[in-house]
């Protein structure tokens, strides 16, 4: 649905997108990552026909971004990053100027105001002026907006940015509705987003993309192995270094100020996970708690992203 | 094609209406004219009585004595307050990012251009249409030149829309409402005037300059002449302020 290849953008002499190349398939929903300055804006600009790429070519929806310009609208919903709202209409006429730019045809018009309005849960608001709308609910407008004319193609650019926790999930959840009968390729900086609403991610890095998979697969290849907590009452540096000595363990460090710690142990090692509790207990160290923790998908996003500055 | 040109036109025209902007507009515009015309009338009839105290033959005409300077005077008001009107076009979408839309819609920019010209344009013929009643009233008491009015009509209308296409491409040109504004009424004024220096120029530079502006194509037209060379002036005055624009909204992609 979304194939792009060797795409480049420069403002002057500032690479923004540097050679990038993925693809989307139908009914995806596929998240992009990255710090702030990124590219993800940049990049999804391009996808929705807002402006030309330097170098590289982009398919949406089967047309060339850039000779089928006005096809790729045409099957695109896009929200950018500020929702582009008139704060004098009201939501309903609002929809309605954008279902007719977007040229729905003009029986459909009506209807496809109340399908997007009852999606994005907007139904008793339809009377009310945007300028007088929460943020949370012009975000929800906008969200409407890209979607007024059933796109095959969606294009968010920070969907949840400046929202409350509820409405994120309000948000997520309407996401993942679109799934399948929609592509969706989303950016954002939050981590728990991805994990929470795409399939795939594409992890970038200064225009690059340093990262593309499935979260699962990601998190094997580049987590650490298995990491565990250590919590003890009273922990002695004799008995701390007792415990370092138990085979297989690669280190143990100290977690912050408590007296919990973080134990590692060498690849494949895992096993010995008993020794060490038995350990623990013979040295009266007062074990309270020995749990493990999975590489988190931030943990593995700060080394896609430090790796090669 | 012209569906999505209306579009674009139809939101903005009822935008001037929701916003105080039309009201405000049209209000002034309507006391500057009805304090403009009842002065002409007073000033008409002082002289045509003048006349004929003293004796001195026939006088003004209705046409020469309230006509032409009512319709030269219109021109000067639109002068003041097409920058008003013209100033949010596309400088309110950058400022509002709906820009964004308008750019991400499958629509064309040319389609863009003309529909925010024609919302303008729209206004301004609801402002020439409610001074109708001027003209009407003469021609139901008096006898003016039916070809003059119709032609100072069309000609103030042709000259107005000018004004707008310098206001399109400069609200084109930056987000700032004031600064699009004062940048259209110094430039319209720029063409209102530059015949002044056809004098001093002389010869050839003096024509070109004389041609150059807005104001000396508009006598014919307050003749009751409608010559296809200034219609064509205005014409294509317009079409090089849109295509400027179209040019600008292109380059907003590059940037």
């Amino acid at each position: 649905m979304i194939q792009v290849s060797h795409l480049t953008k420069r403002y002057g002499p500032r690479t923004a997108v540097d050679d990038l190349t993925f693809e989307v398939k139908k009914g995806e929903v596929v998240g992009f990552l990255g710090p702030n300055g990124a590219g993800k804006s940049s990049t999804m600009k391009i996808l929705s026909g807002f402006m030309p790429a330097t170098e590289g070519t982009a398919t949406v929806a089967d047309f060339d971004v850039f000779t089928q310009s006005l096809e790729v609208k045409r099957n695109v919903g896009f929200l950018p990053e500020t929702p582009p709202l008139y704060l004098e209409m009201q939501v309903e006429d609002y929809l309605d100027h954008v279902a007719r730019l977007k040229q729905v045809a003009k029986g459909d018009i009506n209807k496809s105001i109340d399908t997007v309005l009852e999606k994005t849960s907007l139904g008793d608001s339809r009377r009310r002026l945007i300028g007088n709308l929460s943020k949370g609910m012009r975000q929800r407008v906008g969200l409407a907006q890209a979607l007024i004319n059933n796109p095959r193609v969606l294009i968010l650019d920070e969907p949840t940015v400046g929202l409350d926790p509820r409405q994120i999930i309000d948000i997520r959840s309407l996401i993942k509705s679109l799934k399948g009968e929609h592509t969706v390729i989303l950016s954002t900086h939050i981590l728990p987003e991805v994990t929470a609403t795409c399939d795939r991610v594409i992890v970038i890095n200064r225009g690059k993309i340093v990262a593309q998979d499935s979260i699962d697969t990601l998190t094997q290849k580049h987590g650490e192995g298995t990491v565990f907590k250590l919590a003890l009452r009273n922990p002695s540096p004799a008995g701390l270094e007792y415990l370092r000595k138990v085979q297989g363990v690669e280190s143990i460090a100290a977690n912050g100020t408590g007296n919990t710690f973080i134990v590692k142990f060498v690849k494949g090692a895992e096993a010995n996970r008993d020794q060490l509790v038995t350990a623990a207990v013979q040295q009266n160290l007062g074990l309270l708690e020995f749990s493990a923790e999975r590489a988190s998908l931030e943990d593995i996003f700060l080394k896609l992203i430090t790796q090669e500055t | 094609m012209i569906r999505n040109i209306w579009t674009i036109a139809r939101r903005d025209f009822r935008s001037y209406f929701t916003s105080p902007v039309a009201y405000i507009v049209i209000a002034g515009f309507m006391v500057v004219m009805g304090w403009m015309f009842s002065y002409i009338l007073r000033d008409f009839s002082l002289r045509m009585m003048q006349y004929t105290q003293m004796n001195m033959g026939k006088g003004v005409s209705i046409t020469d004595g309230i006509i032409r300077p009512l319709y030269g005077n219109m021109n000067v008001v639109f002068l003041f307050l097409v920058p008003f009107i013209t100033m949010r076009l596309f400088a309110e979408e950058r400022k509002q990012n709906t820009i964004e839309l308008l750019l991400t819609s499958p629509i064309s920019l040319a389609q863009l251009v003309l529909g925010k010209f024609l919302s303008a344009w729209l206004l301004i013929l609801v402002m020439i249409a409610l001074t109708l009643t001027y003209p009407i009233v003469l021609l139901v008491s008096g006898n003016p030149d039916p070809g003059t009015v119709a032609g100072s009509i069309l000609g103030t209308l042709l000259l107005t829309s000018c004004y707008i296409a310098v206001g399109v491409l400069f609200s084109s040109l930056t987000e700032n409402q004031i600064v699009a504004g004062a940048l259209t009424f110094a430039t319209s004024l720029f063409f209102w005037l530059v015949s002044w220096a056809a004098g001093s120029a002389g010869g050839v530079a003096g024509d070109v300059l004389n041609h150059l502006s807005l104001i000396s194509h508009f006598n014919n037209f307050s003749q009751g002449l409608i010559t296809s060379a200034d219609v064509l002036y205005y014409l294509s005055f317009i079409f090089v302020g849109l295509f400027l624009t179209h040019r600008v909204l292109d380059s907003y992609r590059w940037r």
